[in-house]
């Protein structure tokens, strides 16, 4: 296992510790530097192109987000006719091969003769991110509990109340969980990017990309390892926020404390260990055990 | 003794009003993702297939002149070896980073829980990242200055750099790391639902620990690594950055060869056609596996 850890981190460490290398070849160790994340503070395209995916990444997370969340709506509450179509074609995006996507989008922009720029770009990101959203969405309303709904009305509440006061809070998390995913998904996104963009309408990805290509600075280090940062970053505040949100669970054994010898009843599964694991203790006969742990 | 049909029929149950179907709302909710879906997915692909049946005017428009020239095309030795070395890496992607993933999953769900959600955060991160950035740094690690053939000149083992990027090898290795974490996850999800309790049934009943792996776990982890192929071998197949950056020019792929079409020869005929094809074989892997799925409920 470890040895998979090294050959995961090893190419990432590498090019860690070359973006602060004061060597623009980058095989030998030639001194620290900050030159290179000093260039790239300069560098007005990298600017740009990180504004640019910005835009782009929250102006189609947030309209994917109010499509997508509409429909996981429909596709839970209603069946109709079509419905299997519409969840197929729901999928056909996440499946698809992204070049294959790009293509597409780029002979359709160039015949309805519309200009490529960032909007073109922003429209083929959301036209993605529907899926992904409808599916975290979706996901979320599985576990959510209509008759809420239903108590809200029963005390008076018409549907518009019912939505946006009881509905909406408890499925916040899954719309902001979409949003995310919507959000990282056209941040990271290159080859829609790079087929559906005019000139002038880089984004980072595509900027990146050109610089790996024709750039040999070591410049391309200090930007990775910056983006590196950044996800790790946002990884692990996201675990604190989710280990904040759900109760830590208490493990099973300060509950029900096990007498010596039963704990192997006890570790058979959460829902065997409600069993009052007390009364166990008292009887001793195996049979008595098996029944109440049937 | 009430059935629910009894109580159903006597009104004390009733069917939750929100669930009776009433088709009006649902369109309505749905029109916005039909259109979107509809004119910015569905009709640009209709445009690629019928581009993909056109002739080519000089200017790179598309007459509308039937043909299947561009398909014809295809069959050509050149492109025919494009697509089989496609297939070939994208299985080769898939097998390996199966072989890689199971046993790293496996120990990672028997980690003691102290230690488990941080090695998890940890083999997640990588997924995360940028796949530019990934495969950039094994290009920093290959390439003729880089770190590899630096350190073998120096230690006076070789004369020249060793010719390692922009091979067919470095390619498959640009696809294993892009893609272990795709495997490693859905794997590892398998592998911890598993009940131990079963894994110990299986003991009781005689089994020696190699018995227990082949005949218990992994027909119960076989969802997870099913999951994972589809999550690696269909991405694979399509993968344009890492042949590109990896391969350079000597190592073309589908996705290269797509891209190249729309980009840079503007033979948009010809790339559709390439499009269409690959859309197939993702069609044909995709039933593949549910067929592949199924029988695994079989065991």
């Amino acid at each position: 296992m470890a040895l998979i850890f090294f050959f995961l981190y090893f190419p990432i460490g590498v090019l860690v510790v070359f973006s602060f290398n004061a060597s623009r070849i980058n095989a030998t160790w030639q001194g620290f530097t900050l030159d290179w994340y000093r260039q790239l503070f300069h560098d007005f395209a990298i600017w740009a192109a990180t504004s640019n995916s910005l835009i782009v990444g929250v102006a189609s997370a947030a309209i994917s987000t109010v499509i997508g969340t509409m429909a996981a709506f429909a596709l839970h509450r209603y069946s109709f006719r079509g419905k299997a179509a519409f969840e197929s074609l729901l999928q056909l995006p996440i499946v698809i091969p992204e070049i294959v996507m790009g293509g597409s989008l780029l002979a359709f922009f160039v015949l309805i003769e519309m200009p490529l720029g960032l909007h073109t770009v922003t429209i083929a990101h959301v036209a993605f991110n529907i899926s992904f959203v409808t599916v975290v969405v979706r996901a979320r309303l599985y576990a959510f509990d209509f008759t809420l709904e239903e108590a809200a009305m029963d005390l008076g509440a018409n549907r518009w109340q019912t939505f946006f006061k009881v509905t909406l809070p408890l499925i916040a998390p899954g719309v902001a969980a979409g949003f995310l995913i919507a959000l990282t998904l056209s941040l990271d996104d290159f080859i829609i990017a790079f087929f559906t963009a005019g000139p002038g309408a880089n984004t980072l990805p595509m900027q990146v990309y050109s610089m790996m290509r024709f750039g040999v600075t070591p410049k391309v280090n200090a930007l990775s390892t910056l983006m590196l940062a950044v996800v790790i970053l946002i990884g692990v505040v996201g675990q604190f926020i989710f280990r904040g949100r759900k109760e830590t669970p208490v493990p099973e054994e300060e509950i029900h404390p096990v007498p010596r010898g039963f704990e192997v009843y006890a570790k058979a599964g959460s829902d065997r260990a409600r069993v009052p694991v007390g009364a166990v203790g008292a009887r001793s006969s195996p049979d008595a055990q098996h029944l109440q742990l049937g | 003794m009430a059935t629910s049909q009894t109580l159903a029929r006597q009104g004390a149950l009733n069917v939750s009003d929100v669930q009776r179907p009433r088709s009006v709302g649902a369109h309505l909710l749905l029109l916005p993702a039909y259109l979107w879906l509809g004119i910015f997915f569905l009709l640009p692909l209709v445009i690629i297939v019928y581009y993909s049946l056109t002739v080519r005017t000089p200017l790179g428009g598309s007459e509308a002149v039937f043909t299947l020239e561009h398909y014809a095309r295809l069959w050509d030795p050149l492109y025919a070896r494009i697509f089989w070395r496609s297939l070939w890496l994208a299985v080769a992607t898939t097998v390996i980073t199966i072989l890689m993933a199971y046993p790293f999953a496996y120990a990672l769900a028997r980690t003691p829980q102290r230690w488990k959600n941080l090695l998890l955060l940890l083999s997640v991160i990588p997924f995360w990242t940028n796949f530019l950035v990934r495969t950039y740094a094994w290009m920093v690690i290959l390439r003729s200055n880089g770190l590899v053939n630096t350190a073998l000149m120096s230690l006076g083992l070789i004369e020249q750099p060793l010719p390692l990027l922009f091979t067919p090898g470095s390619v498959l290795l640009g696809l294993v790391y892009g893609f272990l974490p795709f495997m490693i996850l859905p794997i590892y999800a398998a592998i911890d639902r598993l009940e131990p309790s079963l894994l110990e049934a299986a003991a009781d009943l005689g089994a020696r620990p190699w018995q227990t792996f082949w005949r218990v776990t992994l027909p119960l982890t076989a969802p997870g690594i099913a999951a994972g192929v589809l999550l690696v071998f269909v991405p694979a197949l399509g993968m344009f950055i890492i042949p590109d950056l990896m391969g350079g020019a000597k190592v073309t792929l589908i996705g290269n060869l797509i891209q190249n079409q729309f980009l840079s020869a503007r033979n948009w005929q010809f790339g559709s056609a390439a499009s269409v094809v690959l859309m197939a074989l993702v069609v044909l892997g995709l039933r593949l596996y549910k067929r592949f799925f199924r029988l695994e409920g079989v065991f």
